[in-house]
């Protein structure tokens, strides 16, 4: 059951939208997403975020690739940058690089991430760069009109794959595991208010957090990930799961058949910007750049 | 020579991107390699609905990226395939670093380019800033003006490029958003007789991966250690004699096309209307048609103005160029791209190149318009005649003109 099943009345979510203080995130550019995308509980999510963790618009930075899903800096009213299809994370990591003091976020689709810019992911992840990824799944090419992507079904139909699609998905989940990032975490965009809380804990990690997002792409997907399907597969995570431990994290992440939601992991380690410091220090046997 | 084919031929209606799909399913293709981006993707999609409907018996490889696309293409050309695929903007930059070797190689193929603009400005529309960005890297490049020269070019550039004396890879360019997506009557040869007309697929054996010839493709060439210079600059050599050579072998192809199938393009550059012109507008690609219409008007309007026509661009038929530019005073070149550093269009500076190498100096300006879908109407051609007749007249050329500049 997703949180959009119940009737939502007009007189009561204008208050809670201007309560939670999010359209102060938001630019004047309307979405240009098909009315019902995943992703507008995405854009909700992530300026609530903010707005609750206290971060000022000049103090965030969206970089996203390229897709629907990448358009997301147009409609956030904070720095952004709308980079190369698959090269959100590498911008990312350079906005993060020189200046210590933003919180970036990454934002881009399963394409993007895991067929064009499947390179970078684990480089992010090993390196632990202190960004936040969030990684908006529809299992689409939605951008350019519904063709199959690495996180697609087998057997899905698309424009490329007319017949069936022959290959199985990848899992992005026990990827990102394995390549070592420090955060991880699974949402659904038919649960907002889950959805928000997992945003602001990637946010507020310290190091590299991924965040699985899945998300219907309601105009070009009418049989495999739509909000009916996703609402019957989703679960929460175990009570009681320990996200300390890695194992364990792997082996709800090999469950693709019930996507677990919640936080798989998480693990304090020095980040990117730490251990070039503490180089800097070891190399020239000083304490120097902290005055910086 | 062969009589035009008894088969009646097939007459659809379909816009380039199903036209270019269809010369590829008539070539025979062995091999596709896919990844999608406008205005190209429906191109593949119709590939991939031709395979799976059986019209087309070819692998289609859904790969993660155009990188992956090209590098794909050389394993299947490596392995004597014939192979195809299609991109434009940014995954035909993104393409790159395999794009800069498949000519080196010799793997003859054939490869679709759907023209976008580059970035940045941001931009999904069509216009020849992503062709004209590679045009010396060594791939032979054709551009289309008809949704009907798009399916006879595709096939026809397998003939071309798989020529020995050719052997290299050839790009297929049509127009994003004004051929991708424009319908238009087209008739489909017969496919035995373009069976016949291609002959089997010819793969470059000094190149492929012969069983019975055991042996590593590209090793260190050149330079100070190995073998020295000399081999390098053999390859070299060898590479600009296919080139040169397909001059030659394009005009062969037209010209057996148009007896097999009774439909005659020009080969490197179309004259039109340039029998007795006093001056001359330049074009490339899909724009020539609003161009020829400006062109009539301006005739039956007593102007003696004739239009030349650029299908082959590199590489760049400099003598019919000049042939054709002999007879008149001026000439106006318009370009859907710029040259950066120059100031103007890139077939303006190759014009005047081949001019100026036949010692033959005539006015001549650039026009430079269609960036980014921009529209490129009869009335924007009456300008460019209009200003090529006054510079026919006083012979003084002025600054590049930007024809949607106030549009
Ligand atoms: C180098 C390059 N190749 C191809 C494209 C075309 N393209 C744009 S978006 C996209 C796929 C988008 O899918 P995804 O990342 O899953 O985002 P979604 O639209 O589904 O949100 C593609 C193939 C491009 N922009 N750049
Ligand atoms: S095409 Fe799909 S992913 Fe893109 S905006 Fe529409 S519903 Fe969302
Ligand atoms: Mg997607």
């Amino acid at each position: 059951m997703n949180d959009f099943a119940r009737p939502i009345f007009l007189e009561d979510k204008l208050p809670e939208i201007r309560d939670s203080g999010r359209l102060d995130y938001r630019s004047k550019t309307l979405p240009t997403w098909c009315p019902g995308c995943g992703y507008f509980a995405i854009v909700d999510g992530v300026t609530t975020a903010l707005k609750r963790e206290g971060i000022a618009n000049h103090e965030a930075v969206i970089v996203s690739g390229i897709g629907c899903s990448s358009r997301f800096p147009f409609f956030v009213n904070t720095y952004g940058f709308h980079t190369l299809h698959g090269r959100a994370l590498p911008v990312a990591t350079g906005v993060k690089t020189a200046n210590e003091a933003l919180t970036v976020v990454a934002v881009g689709g399963d394409g993007d991430g895991f067929a064009i810019g499947g390179g970078h992911l684990p480089h992010a992840c090993k390196r632990n760069v202190n960004i936040t990824y969030l990684l908006l799944d529809n299992g689409i090419y939605g951008l350019t009109k519904g063709q199959t992507s690495p996180t697609s079904a087998q057997g899905f139909r698309t424009p490329t794959s007319p017949y069936e699609n022959p290959d199985r998905p990848l899992n992005p989940l026990l990827m990102v595991l394995a390549y070592g990032a420090s955060w991880v975490g699974q949402a659904y965009a038919g649960r907002p208010a889950q959805l928000l809380d997992l945003i602001r804990q990637a946010i507020a990690h310290r190091g590299f957090s991924y965040l699985h997002i899945l998300s219907p792409c309601v105009t070009f997907d009418k049989t495999n990930r739509t909000y009916g399907n996703l609402d019957l597969q989703v679960r929460d995570l175990p009570a009681g799961h320990d996200p300390s431990d890695l194992q364990v994290a792997m082996a709800e992440a090999m469950n693709q058949e019930a996507p677990a939601l919640g936080v798989y992991f998480r693990q304090e380690r020095p980040t990117l910007g730490q251990a070039l410091d503490s180089l800097v220090d070891k190399a020239s046997g000083s304490r120097k750049h902290l005055a910086r | 020579m062969s009589a035009v084919t008894e088969a009646k031929p097939k007459i659809v209606v379909c816009d380039g991107n199903e036209a270019a799909a269809w010369g590829v399913t008539l070539a025979s293709v062995d091999m596709v390699a896919v990844y999608p981006i406008t205005p190209q993707s429906s191109l593949v999609e119709y590939l991939a609905k031709f395979v799976a409907e059986g019209k087309l018996d070819a692998e289609i490889v859904d790969v993660e990226g155009e990188h992956s696309v090209l590098s794909v293409l050389q394993g299947g050309a490596l392995a004597g395939a014939r192979v195809y695929t299609a991109t434009c903007g940014p995954g035909l930059a993104f393409m790159f670093e395999p794009y800069i070797r498949t000519p080196g190689l010799r793997l003859p193929m054939v490869m679709g380019i759907v023209t976008r603009d580059t970035l940045t400005p941001q931009s999904v529309w069509g216009g020849h800033q992503d062709a004209m960005s590679v045009r010396e890297v060594g791939w032979i490049q054709m551009y289309c003006e008809t949704v009907q020269e798009v399916l006879d070019t595709t096939i026809m550039a397998y003939r071309i490029a798989e020529h020995r004396d050719v052997m290299l890879p050839v790009n297929v360019c049509h127009d994003g958003n004004y051929l991708s997506y424009g319908a238009a009557r087209v008739e489909l040869p017969d496919g035995a007789a373009t069976r016949e007309f291609l002959g089997p697929p010819s793969v470059n054996w000094h190149a492929a991966l012969d069983p019975e010839r055991p042996m590593a493709v590209d090793p260190l060439t050149g330079g100070a250690g190995g073998p020295g210079p000399r081999m390098f600059v053999k390859y070299r050599k060898g590479h600009c004699r296919g080139m040169q050579n397909a001059l030659r072998v394009i005009e062969e192809v037209h010209e057996d096309w148009a007896a097999r199938f009774g439909r005659r393009h020009a080969g490197l550059v179309e004259r039109y209307r340039m029998d007795d012109a006093e001056y001359a507008i330049m074009t490339l690609g899909s724009m020539t048609g609003a161009a020829k219409d400006a062109v009539d008007e301006a005739r039956s309007q007593g102007r003696k103005v004739g239009l030349v026509k650029v299908k082959t661009y590199r590489p760049f038929p400099v003598r019919a160029v000049v042939e054709a530019l002999a007879g008149v005073q001026a000439v106006g070149v318009v370009d859907r791209s710029v040259s950066f550093g120059w100031n103007g269009g890139p077939l303006y500076q190759d014009a005047l190149a081949a001019l100026s190498g036949a010692l033959r100096r005539i006015p001549a300006m650039s026009f430079i318009g269609g960036l980014a879908g921009a529209d490129l109407t009869v009335d924007h051609f009456h300008r460019v005649i209009e200003r090529t007749a006054r510079l026919a007249q006083d012979g003084q050329p002025g600054e590049t003109v930007w024809l949607n500049e106030n549009d």
